[in-house]
């Protein structure tokens, strides 16, 4: 029999933790700070109004685009917040998740051939979605010394003839950085000078907690040349419902609704009426979520420079992203030998990519106590070394 | 009181037990500034007391509770002050709130049992001066206290890893 396979699906690399993965679940008493979502549950408002559709009888397809009603809703949210504008008729998809329209976005505008920049260490999607495009991902690292931002200069000499857009995620996984606006203009003035399209995944837009997020496509003259991609999941702890966004010009958003028509449908309607009610009235559950996040966040990263892994303080998000340099281990030996050793679950940063060998994604949404618990442990790991 | 004495009373009324350091760690103030801001709060009267959420159903203690509800005739110059406070005075009086409605002052009360609690609404509560009627309630089940909810809740499955 023939090998029925894909080349394109052949030369996916297989998942950076899978090892651990199947390590963990063997054992107990496990501590995960490797999990990429909030702890907390959906506000109970929001698991209301989802239940109550499904018993109304909302079970149905909703158009392409999504429900009127949640995208009117949101038009208004992000001119509000953000000072986002876009129109919620031509410009706006609801999508399933943010994962869907990063990967409906990619395909709406990459040829086969042309290079998409990343800015790592990253999101593990991107680079896959783009080859799966057809399209040449090509990393742009983004280092400690810079608080993981995206520096100009590394940007600008990654740029070729063949280059066609850029992806951004700040605040960003793993690393926690943000990008203000100062830090945003050069990157707009490249991105425009250079022609290219910007993705931006900010999907951690309200996990900030020293300053109000910048939605890249307000910076300058990027609107224009921007997707903006953002979601529900990680603001109003709705992982599983599924509901993400993508707004773009009109000319880019039908060119992806088209896409989104075929492979999705439509965003699951219960979960859009959830993220409807999670707009109209969680403000104040998000808030007492950030603020939660915020004083973990303090204590973490206290706690882990105190232990000896030197760490940036993080205004995003809600991963610390420590180095290891110091202690003679790479990432994946550290990681695999906390695991091991100390039952405390974390992610080597090299699986994020460019910048995060010697690092750790360690994400602080667990409570209190593990997080305290977690460093005790993690103090005898590195005294036991 | 500043933002950080909000944060600090935010972070004790969740957990009172949390040590200076602790504390310090989160909202990146040194021990000793901690204890001090505690102090001034708790001269300032803002920290009234240190309690701890029970669930006596489960601790089997039989303790019953009762809301009451009462009608009050307000009197000059006092209006229901003079009788709220008097009442507080009660040992058996848990809490006690000035509420719109048809009623004007709700009573939480807590006794031995269902006895103790008839015999204070009846023999201390009813007879009192401007009290024109009285409602009693007794709690049989209780699901929420503080803001803590009592029943077990499945904890929520999440993977390991996930990126």
């Amino acid at each position: 029999m023939r090998n029925f396979v894909s080349e394109r699906a052949l030369q996916i690399p297989p998942s950076g933790i899978r090892k651990f993965f199947d390590l963990a679940l063997t054992m107990h008493d496990v501590i995960s700070l490797g999990v990429g979502e909030p702890d907390f549950r959906t506000p109970w408002n929001i698991c209301e109004a989802g239940i109550y559709s499904v018993e109304q009888g909302a079970t149905s397809y909703t158009s392409n685009r999504g429900l009127q009603s949640l995208r009117d809703a949101l038009a208004i949210h992000l001119a509000n917040r953000y000072q986002l504008r876009y129109s919620a008729d031509n410009e706006m998809i609801i999508t399933s998740g943010v994962s869907e329209g990063l990967d409906i976005a990619i395909r709406a505008i990459v040829n086969p051939g042309d290079e998409v920049l990343i800015a790592e260490p990253s999101y593990v999607s991107y680079a896959p979605c783009v080859a799966l495009a057809g399209g040449i991902p090509v990393p742009v690292e983004c280092t400690e010394q810079d608080n993981f931002r995206l520096n100009p200069d590394t940007l600008q000499a990654k740029i070729t003839p063949k280059t066609k857009a850029l992806i951004i995620n700040f605040p960003n996984n793993p690393s926690g950085a943000v990008m203000k606006k100062e830090d945003l203009e050069p990157v707009a003035d490249i991105v425009t000078d250079r022609d290219l399209m910007l993705l931006s995944d900010e999907v951690y837009s309200e996990l900030t907690y020293e300053s109000p997020h910048v939605a890249a496509a307000t910076v300058k003259e990027l609107w224009e040349r921007t997707i903006t991609l953002n979601g529900f999941s990680k603001a109003y702890a709705m992982t599983g419902w599924r509901v993400g966004f993508l707004c773009a010009p009109k000319e880019i958003c039908d060119a992806a609704l088209k896409i989104h028509q075929y492979v999705m449908l439509c965003a699951p309607v219960m979960g859009q009426i959830g993220a409807l009610e999670a707009l109209r009235s969680a403000e104040d559950e998000k808030t007492s979520m950030v603020n939660e996040y915020r004083l973990r966040r303090n204590m973490f990263v206290a706690g882990l420079n105190r232990i000896g892994l030197s760490c940036h303080v993080p205004e995003g998000a809600f991963y610390a992203f420590p180095s290891v340099k110091g202690t003679g281990l790479s990432d994946a030996e550290f990681a695999e030998r906390l695991l091991r050793e100390q039952r405390v679950a974390v992610v080597p940063g090299s699986v994020f990519g460019a910048g995060g060998e010697y690092h750790l994604r360690c994400a602080y949404a667990v409570s209190r106590k593990e997080l305290t618990e977690a460093l005790g442990r993690m103090e005898s790991f590195i005294n036991g070394l | 009181m500043d933002d950080k004495d909000l944060e600090l009373l935010r972070i004790l009324e969740e957990n009172s037990r949390l040590s200076a350091q602790g504390i310090g760690s989160m909202i990146n103030l040194i021990p000793a500034e901690v204890e001090a801001r505690i102090r001034s709060l708790e001269e300032s009267r803002v920290i009234r007391k240190y309690t701890t959420v029970i669930n006596w159903e489960k601790a089997g203690n039989g303790e019953v509770s009762a809301i009451i509800e009462l009608k009050v005739s307000p009197e000059r110059d006092f209006g229901y002050d003079r009788i709220a406070e008097r009442l507080s005075r009660f040992r058996q009086v848990r809490t006690l709130r000035l509420i719109t409605g048809t009623y004007d002052l709700q009573v939480m009360v807590t006794g031995k049992n269902m006895q103790e609690v008839s015999r204070f609404v009846s023999e201390h509560v009813a007879p009192m001066d401007r009290i024109r009627e009285t409602a009693t309630h007794i709690v049989m089940k209780s699901y929420k206290e503080n803001g803590n909810t009592l029943f077990e809740q499945q904890e929520t499955e999440r993977l390991p890893y996930s990126f």
